[in-house]
């Protein structure tokens, strides 16, 4: 039994798209310190439960509670709520007109309201753990896709987040640029932070979760320990393991 | 006519009307004509040629149209040439137009991708038979939505020839409002007759773009 | 028949000249600053949820791109003096060319933040920035990043067409032009200079855009991207 509030709660959530039901009825909990790898074909509501967390996407019916903050109350204080999350996109997303020091303090100083002083301090610090330190002064067109994607982690990391959410993060990326990335996840995970992701990497999700969540037409199909991928108790997620993603 | 808006003010703002359509015509005729020639020189083979008409389009886009037009009405009959005020409109529209014209059909030409030119050249036609056969058919096809985007500027450009004393829609307004004082009226009314002329093309040439998919250049106006 | 030119007369008056060339200037200058401004809320209300703000936006900007600049500056000269407002003449001519370069620029902005993707805006939001925020660091400079060339073709462009407030006789370099030639009878040689005065003050501004880009934008600046 968890002996403090979970850091990330869905309860009962259900989110349509006009007619098509996306997640029908999804629960799930992460503790502090804690990955959760959230894994399932395309379709399967994966990236729309993730997107809700950070109120991307409002949900119809349920609860979401993120750090003590109610999203799914409408009253809900979105920024503060951003704050405590760092969401990495599988686009990447920098700012492509400034340079990746820029895109770092952008939002701890217009946000939080640090020094520039102390936010160039601190972006260094999130370069040096992404493995980017001498790249402070490039462009994103100018860095590879996997560097570009270390930049957009350290642009979250700076923010210094409560639980991040990495949404399909190598998906966008060469084979071969894929390992730089998942090595920073790692470790992420290590420092004990707390993660919550949507992956294809079968591998990876294998090495770091803590709890994988197999999703399927909208629900929680199957979840357990990592070790349910050797191991799968139902013929879905079986199949998914088994047609090698 | 004096007294208030009647029926034949509106005749004559009709009438005027009718020549600010008859004035862009012939602008986009003669303009059409000199841009045609332009946007071939611009692609020349002969570096010579090429440098003149850009000089030639620069200057033009330098210059307001208004000021082309003084110099052709006022300045051409200090020089020994007399010209009527049509005849000062015309000319300075056909000029002005071709530059503009040039530059946008120049740009639909280079944007035929080079890929055509290669393969017209290696089914051994000449070059004038490659431009004709193969390159300009495309182009036109490209050039049409700009082109027609550009109609809405020289029916509103053809207002400026009201300063020569070219009567058209602008200056017949102008004329009726010396008798009646009326001016916030009669210039609105002008107003919405140059927005029917003009709205249509505009939705017409919007319509033209988005059926041709990726953008093109912008043409800019005033 | 024999060519007679003589520019010296008209070169004379070469203060003259200068005096409108200034005030030419001060007239582009002025609306395409307004006009920036008016351009960047038009673009923003036109894109927004708001059904009135993006009506009133669509409106305005459909109006001015249909009808011709004479005839917007006889509205505004008149329309102000019908309400009693009594204002000089480069007034005048500053509120019509402002009020015409709005538009445009409210069309070329709004293609401007079309081209900004949507994962952009995403990205802000996760980083907890506000609305303003997000529109003045992500959506605005970007896009007018993107469309500067257009934008500032369309201020040059603003300028030539500032000659026709010489009609309601602002004392711009056309309508100087008009007082001389009637002075001296040398409408050639003083259009000839005038045209001129005009590509050079195309040069100017397009130079100076140039430079403003240079300062603006420091990405291109220094992987010399074309601007």
């Amino acid at each position: 039994m968890p002996t403090q509030e979970p850091i990330v709660a869905l309860r009962g959530v259900h989110k349509s798209f006009g007619a098509l039901k996306v997640l029908d009825g999804v629960d799930f909990e992460v503790q502090r310190g804690n990955v959760l790898v959230i894994i399932g074909r395309s379709g399967s509501g994966k990236s729309t439960a993730l997107r809700c967390i950070d109120r991307f996407e409002t949900i119809d019916q349920g609860e979401i509670v993120v750090c003590g903050h109610r999203v799914h109350d409408p009253r809900l204080n979105l920024r503060a709520l951003r704050q405590d999350i760092g969401i990495v996109f599988q686009s990447y997303n920098l700012f492509p007109h400034l340079t990746l020091e820029e895109n770092i303090i952008l939002a701890p100083c217009s946000v939080k309201g640090v020094s520039k002083k102390q936010a160039r301090e601190q972006a260094r610090l999130a370069l040096a753990q992404v493995g980017l330190e001498d790249k402070l002064h490039q462009y994103p067109e100018q860095l590879s896709g996997g560097q570009q994607q270390r930049g957009a982690i350290a642009r979250s990391l700076a923010m210094q987040p409560k639980v991040m959410l990495f949404d399909e993060v190598t998906s966008a990326l060469d084979p071969e640029l894929t390992g730089e990335v998942l090595k920073v996840i790692e470790a992420l995970a290590a420092d004990g932070m707390t993660m919550v992701m949507v992956t294809h990497e079968m591998g990876f999700a294998r090495s770091i979760a803590d709890t994988v969540v197999f999703m399927h037409r909208g629900k929680v199909h199957e979840t357990g320990p990592a070790s349910i991928l050797s191991a799968p108790a139902t013929p879905e997620l079986a199949q998914f393991v088994g047609a090698g993603f | 006519m004096g007294g208030s808006l009647n029926a034949n003010h509106l005749m004559f703002l009709g009438q005027g009307a009718l020549w600010t359509i008859g004035l862009s015509l012939i602008a986009l005729i003669g303009g059409g004509l000199a841009g045609a020639v332009i946007a071939l020189c611009r692609v020349s083979p002969s570096r010579f040629v090429r440098l003149l008409s850009g000089a030639y389009v620069q200057l033009i886009q330098g210059t307001p149209l208004l000021v082309i037009m003084f110099l052709t009405y006022f300045g051409l009959p200090t020089l020994g040439f007399s010209v009527s005020p049509l005849a000062a409109a015309s000319a300075s529209l056909t000029v002005y137009v071709g530059a503009y014209l040039g530059e946008i059909w120049r740009g639909c030409i280079q944007s035929v991708p080079r890929q055509q030119w290669e393969a017209a050249e290696g089914l051994a036609l000449s070059r004038t038979q490659r431009m004709i056969k193969v390159i300009l058919p495309q182009a036109v096809r490209i050039a049409t939505p700009p082109t027609v985007g550009f109609m809405v500027q020289i029916i509103k450009n053809t207002s400026l020839a009201s300063v020569v004393g070219f009567v058209e829609l602008a200056r017949s307004g102008q004329i009726i409002n010396n008798s009646l004082f009326e001016p916030l009226l009669i210039y609105a009314i002008i107003a919405v007759i140059y927005f029917a002329l003009c709205f249509p093309i505009s939705r017409l040439s919007r319509k033209l773009e988005q059926r041709g998919g990726p953008a093109r250049p912008k043409i800019l106006a005033v | 028949m024999k060519l007679n030119l003589d520019f010296g007369v008209v070169l004379e008056r070469w203060p003259a000249f200068l005096d409108g060339a200034v005030m030419t200037l001060q007239l582009a200058v002025i609306a395409t600053l307004l006009g920036a401004a008016i351009g960047a809320v038009g673009a923003v209300c036109r894109r927004s949820r708001n059904r009135l703000a993006a009506g009133i936006s669509d409106i305005y900007v459909e109006t001015i791109r249909n009808t011709p600049l004479l005839v917007q500056i006889f509205l505004v000269y008149f329309g102000l003096a019908s309400m009693g407002l009594k204002f000089s003449a480069f007034t005048v001519a500053a509120v019509a060319l402002t009020i015409n370069v709005g538009a445009y620029t409210t069309e070329i902005m709004r293609a401007g933040f079309d081209s900004i993707p949507r994962g952009q805006i995403e990205a802000a939001e996760g980083l907890a920035l506000s609305r303003l925020q997000i529109y003045w660091h992500v959506v605005l400079w970007p896009a007018v990043e993107r469309v500067y060339p257009a934008l500032t073709s369309q201020f040059v462009l603003l300028m030539l067409a500032s000659s026709v407030t010489s009609q309601i006789s602002a004392e711009e370099l056309t309508a100087v032009a008009n007082y001389i030639q009637s002075d001296t009878y040398r409408a050639f040689e003083t259009y000839i200079l005038v045209a001129i005065a005009y590509i050079a003050l195309s040069l100017i501004m397009r130079t100076g855009f140039w430079a403003l880009g240079l300062v603006l934008f420091p990405r291109r600046r220094r992987l010399g991207t074309p601007l």
